[in-house]
């Protein structure tokens, strides 16, 4: 029996028995692992509340056959108490989680960056310190950065001639010149892809003072960028609680729908 | 591997949760010595189970009739309301013997990483039936009951985002401890911290 030791968020959480969970965690040195927590789901169980999605904990294990067993689990930081008192925050930090998830497709892989870029979202997220849909956009550009994914926002996606250009296209990845221009391209408003520039750099004084129209322009091109390169459509991002927006994304039918018929069928692409 | 019904027994009982191969076998083999009379009962049984049970129009749970039990039952207060993930957490609060209200099943919580958002669950019934009149009384209560996890949370507090502008209604939540029979030590931080913040004086 082999024990080791790793600290890691909860990305997701499936019922195994009559009381046991499987717990899909991202860890700082082993990547995603899925471990059993035995009876965890009973109301008597020492650890059960720990192991909940968004937690960031400290814990230990043993080698298992097929799966990973939990042994001891401490709690590092309890992102979800901040989280589930507000829907929009849950919303978000789900969309999170699910993205990380699908970035680490590879067990056993350190993806160590992507980690310390989910437990930053998930931190600013429970404090409430910025609006909930900004940061994870911010999260969704980086962490698609950190894959290799990198959306082209300020050059040609296809030739790197330097822009800022008008066009962008889901499939090229990015913006693209008038001469790379690909059919079905659409032409997001310039404030948009500065927006989409601000978060993927940090620079938050730029990003909250974009226009609600902006926001939401933004987060339909992120989104369908993600969804396009992972080849998946990611269920909690037609979930997400946008202030102001009854309708669920994509929110503008005239662009949208370009953009979600990008987002929602992707096909498989070479790259 | 057995011959034709016998092993078509063992793999459909195998598909059932919480039965592997071997507790299969043991109940395909059970059945197949077991008096005609008992297979047929348990046959009808499954039948009746599928064609006969629907769900209750007013509160979503598990019903024979198109109101189930308990909202058909008058000596029941009508003005208090306990709002569920499932039908077996009715069964829950129901073994308690301390509530007389009546219930409303959602059919689930808000879980976005399993596609399951507002519209999934039974929430526009629950805020038509605050609205309206049923069994001769307006809700004057509403008990969150639902799961003390992540998704549970979640659910509640989206819940009394929907009810709090609601004028007289009263919106409550389960309150969240120390387990009966347990020991303070071992009790986890998060356990700790919910009892100590929703502490109450005596």
């Amino acid at each position: 029996m082999s024990l080791y030791r790793d600290t890691g968020v909860v990305l997701r959480v499936q019922k195994l028995g009559e009381a046991d969970r499987i717990i899909t965690l991202l860890t700082r040195r082993h990547g995603k692992i899925r471990a059993v927590g035995k009876g965890v789901r009973r109301t008597m169980s020492r650890f059960g509340a720990r192991l909940e999605p968004f937690g960031h904990v400290d814990l230990q294990l043993y080698t298992g056959r097929t799966l990973d067993v939990v042994t001891q689990v401490q709690t590092l930081d309890a992102f979800g108490a901040g989280l589930v008192d507000d829907y929009e925050r849950y919303t978000a930090a789900s969309a999170v989680l699910e993205a990380a998830d699908r970035l680490t497709p590879e067990e056993r892989t350190p993806a160590m960056r992507i980690y310390l870029l989910v437990v930053g979202a998930l931190r600013t997220l429970a404090n409430g310190e910025r609006e909930p849909t900004l940061v994870l956009d911010a999260f969704l550009l980086r962490a698609m950065t950190q894959a290799g994914w990198a959306p082209a926002l300020l050059e040609c996606a296809r030739c790197g001639e330097p822009g800022p250009h008008r066009a962008f296209n889901v499939p090229a990845g990015g913006s693209v010149c008038p001469t790379c221009r690909p059919p079905g391209s659409v032409s997001p408003a310039p404030e948009t892809l500065e927006l989409l520039s601000a978060l993927l750099h940090g620079d938050w004084a730029d990003a909250e003072a974009a226009s609600a129209a902006s926001r939401r322009e933004g987060a339909g091109l992120v989104a369908a960028h993600v969804q396009w390169h992972v080849e998946r459509q990611l269920r909690s991002l037609a979930l997400v609680d946008r202030p102001g927006d009854d309708a669920p994304w994509p929110a503008e039918p005239e662009r949208g729908a370009d953009i979600a018929s990008a987002g929602a069928d992707p096909s498989p692409v070479a790259h | 591997m057995y011959e034709g019904p016998v092993q078509d027994l063992i793999d459909e009982l195998g598909r059932l949760p919480g039965i592997g191969p071997k507790s299969a076998q043991r109940i395909a083999f059970h059945l197949l010595g077991a008096e005609p009379a008992d297979v047929t009962r348990l046959q009808e049984v499954l039948q009746r189970v599928k064609e006969g049970v629907t769900f209750c129009d007013i509160c979503g749970n598990v019903s024979e009739q198109a109101t189930c039990r308990i909202c058909r039952d008058a000596r029941r207060d009508a003005a208090l309301v306990c709002v569920v993930e499932e039908p077996k957490d009715v069964l829950a609060v129901e073994r308690t013997r301390e509530y007389r209200g009546r219930y409303h099943v959602l059919g689930g919580a808000l879980d976005p990483l399993s596609g399951v958002g507002p519209d999934q669950l039974r929430i526009r019934e629950l805020l038509g039936r605050i609205g309206g009149q049923y069994g001769g009384a307006e809700v004057t209560e509403v008990i969150i009951a639902t799961d003390p996890n992540t998704e549970g949370e979640a659910t509640a507090t989206y819940l009394v985002r929907m009810l709090r502008d609601f004028p007289g209604l009263t919106v409550t939540r389960l309150a969240s401890g120390l387990p009966m029979g347990g020991d303070l030590e071992f009790a986890d931080e998060l356990t700790l911290g919910r009892a100590l913040s929703g502490r109450r004086s005596v």
